[in-house]
């Protein structure tokens, strides 16, 4: 099958997304493919994948929105979520993110200049226990000061 | 004896027997009461989405809306009880919250299930002043005015738009307070796969989705519908011209109509500007001279009639043969093979549709 | 069929006697949260540089969050020592003194794992009779941060398959009848009866069944699910495996929400595993049953918690609910029968048929049966996982357990049920947990997460923040529960802001009224019980916030007042600096002034005074 504006997506790519044609209910793994090759959904991407999978665009389109995990626009090289769960508010979750946005002159939402850090919203991370939380790529950090959120986002390469 | 097939209900104390299978909105339609519905629409699926059709049943949790629930036997149900009544009314506060409520210039004025709803319960105002969304108008193509402002989210024109068209254009997109019917990639009708059917605006309840051409030529009471066959091709559909003053306005569909139902395509909805151009060719014109001069009916055919006549005369009445389409009526072929046949005399006639 | 018995005999061989000394290391989510990596890099570095031969192994979340990191210390012929708090600087001491030396720290250790083998250290109290576990009763937890979740050998030396193996040599109604007299009831929120359920997917026509797990956990301060899918994946997969034999179904989906990506990695171990093992396939045990699991990732979601979303978004679909019936039972996952029970449920089911339905039946109350675990969160002095048998108070539970309210403040409410429960005040503190006795005081169990709040929580802005929860999570389709939400939290901002008036208290009454009966699903029908349940307990709150403009438990922003104590004040100059508006005024070594009319009251000065001179009223 041929698109139009299919012609900036690698060959590798393409194949990964025919391969999710033998899987029923494909087009969620599909997307979270495709976001972990581009950082996000490029708009090429979710055309192809409408194609291959048979699915209305709109569809594509719906269904990538509807998920918080979705992004439409490049995102950083790192992600920060800091848990808003019931926990961490009562014990200063606000401020840690705000701290955050503090050090890196972003807000929730948003991506730094120079690619490195987008900060996305979360609802619970589920490590309750040591709140306040935030996660890092796939690190969580827990019992944030925010001198330790200092720390944590300086060392981070 | 009772049939297998019939369950017996009472709805608002009237007994009430229908065939298994019936939903409790049927079953009211049919013991006469009307029950309100945004998003229920007989020719599509139900999404039960709107919460206006709900009811009170005995037995159940919570007010289930009667366009999904099915009647079974015995079944009691209350249609106007004091709770019904009260999550109605909410219902329709909630909405207006996020309405512009510009109802006296709205073209869907009159029209309107939601400003009817309003008034049959007397929803004069809502109490939730905050935050309403403030969409762009949309009307840079030629046919369809989208006013998300005014959109409801009852999600018929998505069904219709897949269900009926199998187009899929339109689909809901982002989530929760901000879910917004769009097409891929939220851009506008024009960019995108869209035919223009206008099927979408049939079903539209509110002023959401509205016939380009006729916004500000008349309000709903003051245009008398005249049905009519479409005259752009053979299939035959059928829908009301949009007359006031003598002056065709626009096009709606007519859910009466048995070849088409509600459903058209761009020309005949959206095709009628031709009715009232100033360019409109209304006599016949013959060339006198290299230039089209006008001329009367009777001229005119005298001149195709004796000009039929001289080449008959002088080739042969097989010299002559016709092409007709697929797009004339049955009524405008039938005439013109029997032209051919009887007049013409020769069997020189042929269809671009024949296979 | 081929039963497991040897297999388990001679791993029990195996791995009950260790030949030389063994350190586990508590590596859940909160462990490595709390820094477990950096103490196993620090254990693998001083036992090189020791020349120690150790084991050095992983485990998942004992339980005690407030305790992490957690590392146990075994000795060959010696019970097993589980220390707390263990830090990278802690490593050397722990090591020379207990492994080296045999003398358990004492000051760290938590408890010993006493087996009736070894002769117990002295002064070191044993699992069952530490503070923290002393009322619970571990079950469905047993394994959690005892056994390595990451090998298979260790869940069937505990017992594991042992239920399914007893299951399949019983007919499928026998199983599904078992269920129903052990008297299990759904742990993910509403207390279905499981039994009935199973016995509704086992009658439904269809050439194609299946199972779903709902491992979307999305309640905020909920994760035990998480913690049993890190702790025991194997106990969801068997209790899976015995739902599929008994409903007649031989595919099954996990649902896990992408933010547990540890749990999803131990998961897919898992299967891996039991497909060696020929517990997971194709004729498992050789027997006529065969049954294959896949998982799917979760996008971020929370409506996806309720079964229906869940199933469109296993589909592939937007997550939004559909309408019932048809129920699941009768036409679910693409259009066929299908039985979706929580994690926590999957894991009783495993446990019931290993123990026994009497047995399981002995626990908890009348109508709820078993043990129910729940997070401990919020203010409460410990932090962790508890389980407990239904029934047990709500207080026994925060206070004999959790240790009382953090820093010897005072307790104000418990929140229960996580966004679609209700926050409880101190006299309903002695009902029993169970699903019924929680609904009439106008809770729920929900999935079991327990907020513990202090006097310094602001009950309005409780019932704001779920709030702002809920309407964030609805999915949009029906309009109640889409419009509602966001009206509901409308008037919760205005209150919390000073701005609300006392009509909004009868606008948030009608609007609860008719979301609980008119949403489509359990979010939007649930999601009132923050703001009803805060109303019903806490209603004068919500006056001194609206009549007053005052929050008497000085949290809201806006109805706040900073001024600065003139004997308190030096006048450092560090509040001026730190105030981002320039509201306060002031010279060096001059009591320094706010000026409220400026104020944004964002409490930055507070925090810069070192003096305690910034007061807050």
């Amino acid at each position: 099958m041929t698109n139009r504006n299919s012609n900036h997506l690698d060959i590798k790519f393409k194949k990964m997304m025919e391969d999710y044609k033998e899987h029923k209910g494909s087009l969620i793994p599909a997307l979270q493919t495709t976001q972990e090759v581009y950082g996000y959904l490029p708009k090429e991407a979710m055309e192809y994948i409408s194609q291959v999978l048979e699915i209305p665009f709109s569809e594509v389109f719906g269904v990538a929105t509807f998920y918080a995990q979705f992004r439409l626009q490049p995102r950083g090289k790192h992600v920060i979520k800091v848990c808003s769960g019931t926990a961490c508010h009562v014990r200063g979750g606000p401020h840690i993110l705000k701290e955050v946005e503090k050090q890196l002159h972003i807000k929730s939402g948003e991506t730094t200049n120079d690619n490195k850090f987008s900060i996305e919203p979360v609802a619970c991370l589920g490590a309750c226990g040591l709140a306040p939380v935030m996660m890092i790529d796939e690190e969580t950090f827990g019992r944030l000061t925010k001198e330790r959120v200092h720390q944590i986002l300086d060392s981070i390469e | 004896m009772k049939k297998m097939s019939d369950v017996t209900l009472t709805i608002d104390g009237k007994q009430i027997k229908v065939p298994s299978g019936t939903t409790v909105m049927q079953a009211a339609e049919k013991a006469g009461l009307s029950i309100p519905a945004l998003c229920y629409d007989p020719e599509l699926s139900i999404a039960g989405s709107c919460r206006m059709c709900v009811v009170e049943i005995d037995g159940m949790n919570n007010l289930p809306t009667s366009c999904s629930t099915v009647a079974t036997e015995g079944m009691v149900v209350q249609t106007k009880s004091k709770p019904v009544i009260e999550a109605r009314k909410m219902v329709l506060e909630l909405y207006l919250a996020d309405h512009p409520l510009d109802c006296m210039t709205c073209q869907k004025n009159g029209n309107c299930l939601l400003q009817k709803y309003a008034y049959e319960y007397q929803v004069k105002d809502t109490p939730f002043k905050e935050n309403k969304h403030r969409y762009p108008i949309e009307d840079n193509n030629p046919f369809i005015v989208r006013d998300m402002d005014k959109c409801i989210n009852c999600g018929k024109c998505i069904r219709v738009c897949d269900e009926v068209q199998g187009r899929n254009v339109l689909q809901y997109a982002y989530r929760g307070y901000d879910t917004k019917v769009t097409t891929a990639m939220d851009v506008p009708l024009i960019e995108s796969e869209c035919v223009f059917c206008g099927s979408c605006v049939a079903v539209c309840p509110t002023g959401a989705l509205l016939e380009k051409k006729m916004i500000g030529k008349g309000q709903s009471w003051e245009v008398e519908k005249v049905k009519t066959t479409c005259p752009f091709c053979g299939v035959g559909c059928n829908f009301d011209l949009n007359v006031r003053d003598g002056k065709v306005i626009g096009v709606t569909s007519n859910p009466e109509s048995e070849v088409n139902g509600r459903h058209l395509c761009v020309k005949g909805r959206f095709g009628t500007d031709y009715i009232h151009h100033p360019e409109r060719i209304t006599t016949p014109l013959i060339k006198k001279e290299g230039v089209f001069v006008e001329a009367s009916w009777d001229e005119a055919l005298d001149l195709v009639s004796k000009k039929f006549l001289a080449m008959k005369k002088e080739y042969g009445n097989e010299s002559i043969g016709a092409l007709s389409s697929a797009r004339c009526t049955n009524e405008e072929n039938y005439v013109m093979q029997k032209f051919v046949r009887a007049v013409i005399g020769n069997n020189n006639i042929d269809h671009c549709a024949r296979t | 069929m081929r039963s497991l018995k040897l297999l388990r005999n001679d791993l029990k061989e195996k791995y009950h006697s260790i030949s030389k000394p063994r350190i586990t290391i508590g590596m859940g989510t909160c462990g490595i949260a709390a820094g477990a990596d950096k103490v196993k890099d620090a254990l693998y570095h001083a036992v090189a540089e020791k020349g120690l031969d150790v084991d050095i192994e992983v485990t998942s979340c004992i339980g005690m969050c407030y305790k992490e990191v957690n590392v146990e210390v075994a000795l060959p012929d010696y019970p097993p020592v589980v220390y707390g708090d263990i830090t990278p600087a802690r490593v050397t001491r722990m090591l020379e003194e207990h492994v080296v030396g045999n003398t358990p720290v004492l000051e760290w250790a938590e408890f010993q794992l006493e087996n009736g083998k070894h002769t117990p250290y002295q002064d070191i109290s044993s699992m069952e009779s530490s503070d923290y576990y002393f009322h619970q009763t571990r079950e469905v937890t047993s394994r959690c941060g005892r056994i390595s979740p990451e090998n298979i050998e260790e869940y069937l030396i505990t017992d594991g398959y042992e239920g399914l193996e007893k299951v399949l040599m019983t007919q499928p109604q026998k199983v599904i009848d078992d269920i129903k007299a052990s008297g299990l009831r759904g742990r993910g929120g509403g207390g279905f009866p499981t039994g009935l359920k199973w016995q509704f997917a086992h009658d439904a026509e269809g050439d194609k069944k299946y199972i779903v797990c709902n491992a979307d956990e999305g309640d905020p301060g909920a994760f035990m699910d998480r913690s049993i899918l890190e702790g025991d994946p194997h106990a969801v997969l068997e209790g899976m495996m015995i739902a599929g034999y008994a409903i007649g179904a031989d595919e099954g989906y996990i649902y896990v929400r992408a933010e547990y990506p540890l749990a999803i990695k131990r998961l897919k171990r898992a299967i891996k595993q039991a497909k060696e093992y020929g517990l997971l396939g194709d004729h498992i045990l050789e027997s006529s049953f065969s049954f294959d699991i896949h998982i799917k990732v979760g996008a971020g979601a929370f409506v996806c918690g309720e079964e229906t979303a869940l199933l469109n978004s296993i589909e592939g679909k937007r997550g939004m609910p559909r309408l019932r019936p048809p129920f699941p039972a009768v036409k679910g996952l693409w259009g066929k029968p299908t039985n979706n029970n929580n994690v926590e449920t999957y894991a009783n089911v495993a446990l019931i048929f290993r123990k026994g339905t009497e047995w399981y039946a002995s626990i908890g109350t009348e109508n709820s049966k078993g043990t129910k675990v729940f997070s401990l969160t919020g203010k409460i002095a410990k932090t962790g996982l508890a389980e407990v048998p239904m029934g047990t108070t709500l207080r026994q539970i925060i206070y004999d357990i959790g240790g009382g309210i953090q820093e010897n403040k005072r307790f104000k409410a418990v929140q229960i049920g996580g966004p679609s429960g209700g926050c409880l005040p101190e006299d309903k503190l002695d009902i029993p947990v169970d699903y019924d006795s929680l609904i009439k005081v106008g809770a729920m169990m929900g999935s079991g997460g327990l907020v513990v709040m202090d006097e310094a929580t602001c009950m309005v802005d409780v019932a704001r923040y779920f709030l702002t929860f809920s309407q964030a999570e609805s999915c949009g389709k029906c309009t109640p529960c889409r419009e509602g939400t966001t009206r509901m939290l409308e008037i919760l901002n205005r209150i919390t802001s000073g701005e609300g008036e006392m009509e909004d208290i009868e606008r948030l009454e009608r609007l609860a009224r008719v979301m609980k009966t008119t949403s489509l699903c359990g979010l939007g029908q649930t999601a009132p019980n923050p703001v009803l349940s805060t109303l019903r307990y806490f209603k004068d709150e919500y006056i001194a916030h609206i009549k007053d403009k005052r929050c008497p438990s000085g949290v809201c922003n806006h109805l706040l007042t900073y001024s600065i104590d003139a004997e308190k004040c030096i006048g450092c100059t560090a509040c001026a600096k730190a105030c981002p508006v320039n509201a306060i005024t002031g010279t060096v070594k001059k009591t320094h002034e706010i000026n409220p009319e400026i104020c944004i009251t964002c409490g930055a000065c507070m925090e810069a005074c070192h003096f305690d001179a910034v007061i807050r009223v």
